[in-house]
């Protein structure tokens, strides 16, 4: 539990991507049995600082130190021999690959020359039984849930013998329980005098776990701190350089005063698919914020893609403005009018290799058809437009867009739809991964749109937030949807209840 | 001094610069080792040397690398029937318009007949890798085979010819012109493409179905369709080119037309700068990636390699290319380059 001395050192780190400063003169200093916090906001340099520590990115001045020895890290691999491993926010592993395969690739138990698979699957299976997760590790790793295959790859990593833990987002998609279980994990391995970096925008798993924070801004080091001597408020107001405006201050979005007269925007009958969700009843009108809360699994993206068409429906119907929808691939849908941001950015939603501003007209153009181009000044103008608008921050329009951190990435994404101008939007977890100010602002957003007139389907894993933006709740359980609450109902208990499976009124 | 650095780091950094220094090099080797290579006559009213030699030879692998470069581009396979289709594409129009003194058929139906005949082949092809999601190469792989066999059925295993002279029009000059003629169909095919790709937005939608077909799909676009064009598009490319070839010698082998051709196509995409695994692409860098390789061929020729030689020595030189154009040397080029610049860089220290 003690602390001990320092085995992590990084010495005014710089580095710079087509001429934008990254990272300039960043310190870090990480000692063994300790959990250390990196926290910032988008683009505040956390991502690419912690590249530059796995060799994934090279800097370009500066000194890294393990154990008071320089070293370089051209490549993660190298970086692992160093002793340092990682686990990121995205998760990179092999889908078509065996749970098993996935925690040995590159080092995989051999025999004769060729892979012990017996002693494999053994290995595997006491590693994660020792880290309480029980599935099958012969099966692939696509038939798992995201926050399973996020389990894997931290079991990955901490098979991999280390001195230095990286975990980058390792939260985002768990749920409390399985965030419990990752704390206990990083608690053990902290005992045994590793020292872990975790990188996270929840500031309260932050408080509960960590030793020390490191704030970055703006690619620039803010300070280092001990937790019990930083206030939340202060940290708050470190990350955004500036006073903290408190996310209390959006009001819960109340449609109630006007829900008998608004107009019904969609209205789905018994709409379902096999496998993915049970029919259900859904009415969303003009001016609703609509959110869907229920644990991880429990049919929340589904029914969103159902409605969309990104999962072709096979019972029931669907009508928008009184009008029967019969759609059968997501262009029929954007041609009605309607958006839908997907849970899984980096899959689903950018297009890497293309610039912001291609990413931002697609969805325009795709509705527009092939024939009609939309002109490159026009193109310029919308990107601009939107670019202003979210605050999204690029080194120009033409930037490819994965080079972009996650919370901007989702912005443009978010600013492909709102070009569309849609009267319905389905977002699906548009905050995950977000520093809290483009998290606040994207709330903000979502309860504008719905003055204006939009209808929103709104989820995220984080109940707090539909809390402040939601007027009505859905609740799902086991693919089904098994309660509606409004309004005033709309308590953090309530839900829990009818999640429980209580008596959801 | 330093404006002039951005300049030249904008030119290096320019996706068809690696490409054009390829081609260069070809040349200038041939500029030492054959100084007439540069040299063009008129002899029989036609214009007549290397150079003439390699655009006019190469007309055909344009026009298949362009339609390869697409199909690439769209769904990180490639295409490897187009050799064997371009053969079936020739057996039909020998088929169409007969042996004997006069044409059979009209001219312009031994055009469409095998251009219709190219855009079943891609259809098929398309149909298997986008709809039923069959591997690229295994898809095509069966016309690749089959193609032949079907052109083998059609001409009966024969090498057949074509007597009218006008037949050769196509594949060598129209009377009075002295440029070669599928140097204007290499022209009117990239500039009929290059004008598709930037008035309508299938540039866009093609690499954004290259890059991400799940994104491509949820946000409206019909990744399956678009690459089924592309496969449709690279067939009837491949059947054009097999005319250009029949034309040439006024008769159809199916055995040999188009004889390893997709590797040149294939090959020529990659020379190009243009990653085989899909997305961004250009269709100049294709372009000049067909125009170095038949560069190179004629190259060797006048060396005075042998035939049965030539693959080795292209091969070798192949390599150089692919190699010269890997992110390897660009990220050696910048480490020299600054550790001139800054003396020892804190890298070297270590």
């Amino acid at each position: 539990m003690k602390i001990g001395g320092e085995i992590l050192t990084m010495h005014h780190i710089s580095k710079s991507f087509l001429g934008v400063k990254a990272l300039s003169n960043v310190d870090f200093t990480l000692r063994a049995g300790e959990i250390h916090a990196l926290m910032g906001e988008n683009g505040a340099g956390k991502s690419t600082l912690i590249k530059v520590l796995t060799g994934a990115e090279e800097f370009e001045s500066g000194e890294i130190r393990i154990a008071g020895k320089p070293i370089i890290n051209r490549s993660p691999q190298e970086a692992q021999l160093n002793g340092i491993s990682t686990v990121y926010q995205e998760i990179n592993l092999c889908p078509n690959l065996s749970v098993a395969e996935n925690l040995f690739l590159g080092r995989q138990p051999q025999k004769h020359g060729a892979i012990d698979w017996k002693t494999m699957y053994k290995k595997a299976k006491e590693a994660f039984e020792a880290l309480d997760i029980n599935i099958d590790v012969t099966s692939t790793l696509d038939n798992y849930s995201l926050a399973i295959q996020q389990m894997v790859a931290i079991a990955r990593a901490v098979d991999i013998s280390s001195r230095v833990l990286i975990l980058d987002e390792p939260t985002s998609s768990l749920d409390d329980s399985e965030v419990e279980k990752l704390f206990s994990i990083m608690r053990k391995l902290k005992e045994c005098g590793l020292g872990i970096i975790f990188v996270t925008h929840f500031i309260e798993q932050v408080y509960k776990i960590c030793d020390r924070i490191t704030v970055l801004r703006n690619g620039e080091l803010v300070g280092e701190y001990e937790v019990g001597n930083l206030p939340r408020v202060q940290l708050v107001a470190r990350m955004m350089g500036k006073d903290f405006e408190g996310l209390a201050e959006i009001k819960r979005h109340e449609a109630g005063t006007e829900e008998d007269n608004a107009a019904t925007v969609i209205e789905a009958r018994g709409l379902g698919c096999t496998g993915k969700v049970k029919p259900f009843d859904l009415n969303v009108s003009k001016g609703d914020v609509i959110g869907i809360s229920g644990l991880l699994g429990s049919g929340r993206s589904e029914l969103a893609r159902v409605i969309y068409g990104a999962d072709k429906p096979d019972t029931g119907e669907l009508k928008m403005n009184d009008k029967k929808l019969d759609i059968r691939a997501p262009l029929d849908a954007v041609r009605s009018g309607i958006a839908f941001l997907p849970e899984n950015r980096k899959e689903e939603g950018v297009i890497g290799d293309l610039s912001v501003r291609e990413n931002i007209v697609l969805a325009l153009q795709a509705r527009k058809g092939i024939f009609r181009l939309l002109g490159k000044k026009e193109q310029e103008e919308f990107t601009d437009r939107y670019m202003d608008i979210l605050k999204i921050k690029a080194s120009d329009r033409e930037a490819p867009v994965k080079r972009l951190s996650g919370g901007n990435q989702q912005k443009v994404v978010l600013a492909r739809w709102l070009l569309t101008n849609p009267d319905f939007l389905i977002l699906d977890e548009p905050t995950r991964g977000i520093d809290i100010g483009t998290k606040n602002e994207i709330q903000r957003l979502i309860v504008n749109l719905a003055k204006e007139g939009k209808a929103v389907i709104f989820i995220s894993s984080e109940i707090e937030e539909m809390l402040r933006t939601c007027n009505r709740m859905v609740v799902m359980r086991d693919s089904s949807k098994v309660g509606e609450l409004s309004n005033n109902e709309i308590t953090q208990e309530n839900i829990m209840k009818a999640i429980a499976g209580g008596n959801a009124s | 001094m330093k404006k002039s650095n951005i300049k030249s780091k904008h030119i290096i950094n320019h996706p068809l610069f690696l490409p054009l220094v390829c081609l260069l090099l070809v040349l200038i080797v041939n500029l030492i080792q054959t100084p007439s290579f540069f040299k063009i006559t008129i002899q029989n009213g036609v214009l007549y040397g290397f150079i003439i030699d390699i655009i006019n030879r190469s007309s055909g692998l344009i026009i298949m690398a362009v339609g390869m470069t697409l199909v690439v581009a769209s769904s990180g396979g490639t295409d490897i029937s187009v050799g064997a289709v371009s053969a079936l594409a020739g057996a039909v129009c020998v088929a169409v318009l007969g042996t004997g003194e006069s044409y059979r058929m009209p001219y312009i139906i031994s055009l469409l007949l095998p251009l219709i005949a190219g855009m079943v082949c891609g259809a098929f092809n398309g149909f298997l890798v986008s709809y039923m999601r069959v591997q690229p190469m295994v898809a095509t792989l069966i016309l690749f085979t089959a193609g032949r066999g079907i052109a083998q059925l059609i001409t009966g295993s024969f090498i057949l010819y074509v007597k009218p002279v006008q037949f050769q029009y196509l594949g060598s000059f129209l009377p009075n012109v002295p440029i070669p003629t599928p140097c204007f169909v290499a022209t009117f095919v990239i500039l009929i493409t290059w004008l598709t790709l930037k008035y309508t937005s299938l540039n866009m939608f093609i690499q954004s179905v290259g890059i991400n077909p799940k994104a491509s799909h949820l946000v409206g676009l019909n990744s399956k369709m678009i690459t089924f064009f592309t496969y449709v598009f690279c067939s009837v490319c491949a059947a054009g080119a097999g005319l250009i070839s029949v034309s040439r010698t006024a008769s159809i082998d199916a055995n040999n037309v188009g004889l390893n051709v997709e590797l040149d196509a294939i090959l020529a995409v990659a020379i190009g700068g243009n990653s085989l695994s899909g997305g961004k692409f250009s269709l100049f860098g294709s372009v000049i990636g067909a125009i170095t390789i038949q560069a190179l061929t004629t190259t060797l020729y006048a060396m005075h390699v042998s035939a049965d030689q030539l693959p080795l020595y292209k091969a070798i030189v192949v390599i150089i290319i692919v190699a010269l154009q890997s992110p390897e040397p660009k990220r050696w080029y910048y480490m020299i380059k600054s550790g001139i610049s800054s003396g020892r860089s804190a890298r070297e220290a270590n």
